[in-house]
């Protein structure tokens, strides 16, 4: 299920403003690709175009190639509601529906997806997801209780299993683990080693022992000032870049002189 | 900073924590505030004192109400009001909601940003003049509709006709009211549509919603309870809405559901709009008293509203 996606010259604006420059590179199938690089680079809002969520923000577009399974993301023939099912996305802050209990959250992509499915295969879909989630043993008993009750590092869980419920084929995270605590965080973590067999994963992250920690490749963003377009410096595999990256920048950045 | 020499002339300082200091603005805006709150609780308990006091003689058992009894009288009235008013929600809520919608999450920002303004300018246009113009136009218009109404859902008690002549009815009555709480309830829907949060559109987005679903499933619970108080102030206002219903309505005091006959009954507010002026001795503490029942009907629909949106609010 797992795809491949082949990005090249993706230039990426709001409005009129560059906000992300010439960015070419492939993220690899059954791995995590870990984006780090100081605020306000552009990684999250290039992780967005990936599933052509950037394109929501009023006047954002984007210029270039994303290609999975040979088709162009962004050719005009595709409708964007179509590319999300396959490129399921986990936020920054999690945010399960807030009027639904934790079986309508992980059923709710299925519902909108208009598949029409048996009560037991339901059943069984939202016991998958939400084991693959990791969050089985600590929710299945309060199945119909509302999803805003189970604490952040479990809500957070919960969004991962909705979105991997409609079996996407890539799944893009952005900063999944910034708003939760350590034990959480490790939880969730796990869960991403584990989800890499399945799914394609793209991950942007502020914390770069977490990209050391969970990444096959990583690549770094930066950009030249204020108000500068954010450029994709290097990407490569994660031991490469932290032990021995080929740009000055990055090596800077992961040692902590700046950023 | 331990530099007690450069501590200012005025307020704590010069060593120490400073005790009783008293903040002239702190004081002046609690009491102001306070008065604020008091004041309204006085106001209203005035309005029911007078009330009751004045409906008082209406309200004893042998007091003579041309029609019989008191609740003879008042009975027609209120079933009037709630029914016109009933009509005036049920019609202008889903427009509401919809062009509230439509505003907040379909139209282009500057054609979303005039049509707003249209909306707020609804709402300042005086109740006569939707009077004269339900008189004058809508019930013309409305003269053909309810005889077709008549004849083809006729078996629908609602409809049983024969219809009116003049167009002048409780629907067209109706009509007139929810053109008239329509401005107050969109302007609401949209305010709380607009804030639905960010997170929960793009949750919904990001699962492969379309906008209609992603409206479904993330602005519509979300403002759900909003779009019911707003519907709610909506129906507080149908309620006392005077001069439009006085004008439009050819009424009769009568009890009846058949929305578009000839007979009708009145509303409360409007009655004692007609008949206040003429009114002398028990017949106007007869009035008085059909407002007090306006009154704590008013206040049951804001009571029940604030309950409802309690209720749905602690579940979200």
């Amino acid at each position: 299920m797992s795809k491949l996606i082949d990005v090249s010259d993706l230039n990426i604006f709001y409005g009129d403003f560059l906000a992300v420059e010439d960015v070419n590179m492939t993220i690899e199938p059954r791995a995590v690709t870990a984006l780090i690089g100081p605020s306000g680079c552009g990684k999250s809002t290039f992780l967005r175009s990936l599933n052509r969520m950037h394109e929501v923000i009023p006047g954002a577009r984007v210029e270039g190639k994303v290609v999975m399974d040979g088709q162009d993301l962004y050719d005009k023939d595709v409708d964007p509601v179509s590319v999300r099912q396959h490129i399921g996305m986990v936020f920054q802050r999690p945010n399960p529906f807030p009027t639904m209990s934790i079986y309508e959250n992980v059923a709710a992509g299925v519902r909108l997806n208009a598949k029409r499915m048996k009560k037991s295969d339901l059943d069984d879909l939202v016991e998958s997801s939400l084991r693959g989630a990791n969050l089985w043993n600590e929710v299945k008993d309060r199945l119909d209780k509302p999803g805003m009750g189970l604490s952040g590092g479990q809500q957070q869980r919960l969004c991962i299993a909705r979105a991997i419920a409609i079996r996407p084929s890539v799944l893009l995270m952005d900063e999944p683990c910034s708003a939760l605590d350590p034990i959480s965080t490790l939880a969730v973590e796990d869960l991403i080693g584990e989800l890499k067999n399945e799914y394609t994963i793209v991950i942007v992250t502020h914390n770069m022992q977490q990209a050391a920690r969970v990444s096959d490749q990583t690549g770094f963003f930066n950009l030249a000032g204020v108000g500068k377009p954010g450029k994709l410096v290097e990407i490569d595999s994660t031991s490469t870049i932290f032990s021995n990256p080929s740009q000055k920048a990055t090596e800077d950045y992961i040692s902590g002189r700046f950023g | 900073m331990s530099t007690p020499t450069r501590a200012p002339e005025r307020g704590p300082g010069g060593g120490g924590i400073a005790t009783g200091t008293k903040r002239r603005g702190d004081g002046l805006f609690r009491g102001t505030a306070t008065g604020a709150g008091v004041l309204i609780l006085l106001v209203l308990a005035a309005v029911a004192v007078f009330l009751v006091y004045e409906a008082l003689p209406a309200l004893s058992p042998d007091a003579e109400v041309d029609g019989g009894s008191l609740t003879a009288y008042v009975g027609p009235l209120l079933f009037g009001t709630v029914l016109a008013a009933v009509i005036a929600l049920v019609v202008a809520t889903p427009v509401s909601v919809g062009i509230g919608l439509f505003i907040s999450h379909f139209a282009p920002r500057r054609a979303a940003q005039g049509l707003g303004y249209l909306v707020d300018l609804l709402a300042a246009v005086p109740s006569i003049v939707y009077g004269i113009w339900g008189i004058v136009v809508l019930s013309q218009w409305m003269v053909p509709v309810y005889a077709w109404l008549t004849d083809n859902l006729g078996f629908i008690p609602l409809f049983a006709g024969p219809a009116s002549a003049s167009g002048r009815t409780i629907l067209t009555a109706g009509l007139v009211l929810a053109v008239m709480i329509l401005p107050i309830i969109t302007a609401l829907a949209r305010d709380i549509f607009l804030q639905t949060p960010r997170l929960h559109e793009e949750a919904a987005l990001a699962l492969g919603a379309t906008r209609w679903e992603m409206i479904k499933y993330s602005v519509i619970p979300y403002g759900r309870s909003g779009v019911v108080s707003a519907a709610m102030l909506g129906l507080g206002r149908a309620l006392g809405e005077t001069m439009a219903v006085a004008l439009v309505l050819s009424v009769s005091n009568v009890v009846t559901f058949n929305l578009i006959s000839s007979t009708n009954p009145s509303t409360i507010a409007a009655n004692i709009a007609l008949n206040f002026p003429e009114a002398t001795g028990i017949d106007t503490n007869v009035l008085i008293a059909s407002g007090l029942a306006l009154f704590v009907i008013t206040f049951l629909v804001n009571f029940a509203a604030r309950w409802i949106v309690a209720r749905s609010g602690a579940k979200a």
